[in-house]
């Protein structure tokens, strides 16, 4: 979004700009000024910029989402292990502390930057931005941004990623899409991850998880697996290939993708400002 | 609490508009804040004090107007209220349904007095 173009005006908000002009005058004679800019359009535009970093060397960035311990790094241990040979992957970590995350992906013969963010609950386009400094991104062919674990803050920050992927493991509960809407909204794919532990947490339904993730008026697709037994892993690799290939067409034609449920003036303004 | 990420970001936007507009104190910052954003305002209410310290907008007065979810019905074309967590069409019960507000995180409008005006 930005505030020149006239992106960030919703069917919400469109009556009162209307209404009167920028500058307008208050019942005490102080000036108001109507100004109507996205609060986080700082961390938009560098999401952008990062963005465009990816496109022009081809990778394809996806950011993980979740809960804390729902396996977002067990599946890309198992990813690494199976398309480590068929597609170049690099690995951005994020935690409040420690090195450990990066160290386990590193065991795999992958690069990963570890993000340690200190006391912040999620990662924003400037972080990612200098991790990037640490990654030879013409060397990667899909980047995976691990976001820190948290169901709430990390949704609402754009990173520059092509796609979002929420994972919901069933260890948790099955209506947490109507727990934390906000997240779920932003998922491109909804992974129930752990199905290997279904037979003993049988009060977790699948099927009830995307019924609540469909009253979000989310039309993404879900795939129950498990990294550790690999059940179904083969239709989350066949995922990443269809959206590595779906990105190898956006770039030939100039084109970028951006996480389906990103605010509509964000789309807009990609498609004002291409 | 990424309330206080979200206030700082804001604090940094009344300065530019503050500066750009040539403006002595600002009195009033006006946001608005769908549900869908993923911000508490009630939280950057708690955070708005610490992040406009000892800025050209210290004891300035922070309203936020809560903005309704509504959705348009792909299906039956209709508008109408929604939830949060259930985004479905009000009259016909379709999920297929475009947003129409409810994620807004806007800095609406400031208040601000010039050199020379009265306090």
């Amino acid at each position: 979004m930005c505030d020149t173009c006239g992106c960030n005006v919703t069917d919400g908000n469109r009556h009162p700009v209307e209404a009167g002009g920028r500058h307008a005058t208050t019942e005490s004679g102080r000036e108001a000024v109507s100004v109507l800019q996205n609060l986080l359009t700082e961390n938009d535009h560098e999401a952008a910029h990062n963005r465009e970093h990816f496109d022009r060397h081809g990778v394809l960035a996806i950011n993980l989402m979740s809960s804390p311990g729902s396996g977002k790094t067990a599946l890309l241990e198992a990813t690494i292990e199976r398309l480590g040979r068929e597609f170049r992957i690099g690995v951005i970590e994020g935690d409040l502390e420690t090195e450990n995350d990066a160290a386990r992906i590193r065991d795999k013969g992958v690069p990963a930057v570890q993000i340690t963010t200190g006391t912040a609950c999620h990662l924003d386009a400037h972080m990612v931005h200098s991790a990037l400094h640490g990654m030879a991104l013409d060397e990667i062919d899909i980047l995976f941004i691990e976001n820190v674990g948290n169901l709430v803050c990390p949704a609402s920050f754009d990173l520059g990623q092509h796609r979002n992927v929420t994972l919901l493991s069933v260890t948790e509960s099955d209506d947490k899409p109507a727990k934390y809407p906000v997240m779920f909204r932003a998922a491109d794919l909804m992974l129930v991850t752990k199905s290997d532990l279904l037979a003993v947490l049988d009060d977790f339904d699948p099927a009830r998880a995307e019924h609540y993730l469909r009253q979000l008026a989310s039309g993404a697709p879900t795939l129950t697996l498990s990294a550790r037994s690999g059940d179904n892993l083969e239709s989350w690799f066949d995922w990443l290939r269809h959206e590595a290939v779906a990105q190898e067409e956006r770039v030939a034609k100039g084109e970028t993708g951006r996480p389906s449920a990103q605010p509509e003036g964000a789309q807009l303004h990609a498609h004002a400002h291409p | 609490m990424h309330e206080l990420a979200v206030c700082q970001a804001l604090m940094t936007q009344v300065e530019q508009v503050a500066s750009r507009e040539g403006a002595a104190r600002v009195t009033a910052v006006m946001l608005q804040v769908g549900p869908l954003s993923g911000v508490e305002p009630r939280l950057l209410q708690d955070a708005w004090p610490i992040a406009s310290a000892g800025s050209i907008a210290q004891g300035a007065a922070l309203s936020v107007e809560a903005m309704p979810v509504r959705v348009r019905c792909l299906e039956c074309g209709a508008d109408s209220e929604a939830r949060p967590n259930r985004l479905l069409c009000g009259e016909c019960g379709g999920f297929r349904t475009r947003l129409l507000s409810g994620e807004e995180l806007l800095l609406k409008r400031i208040e601000l007095e010039r050199d020379g005006q009265a306090a």
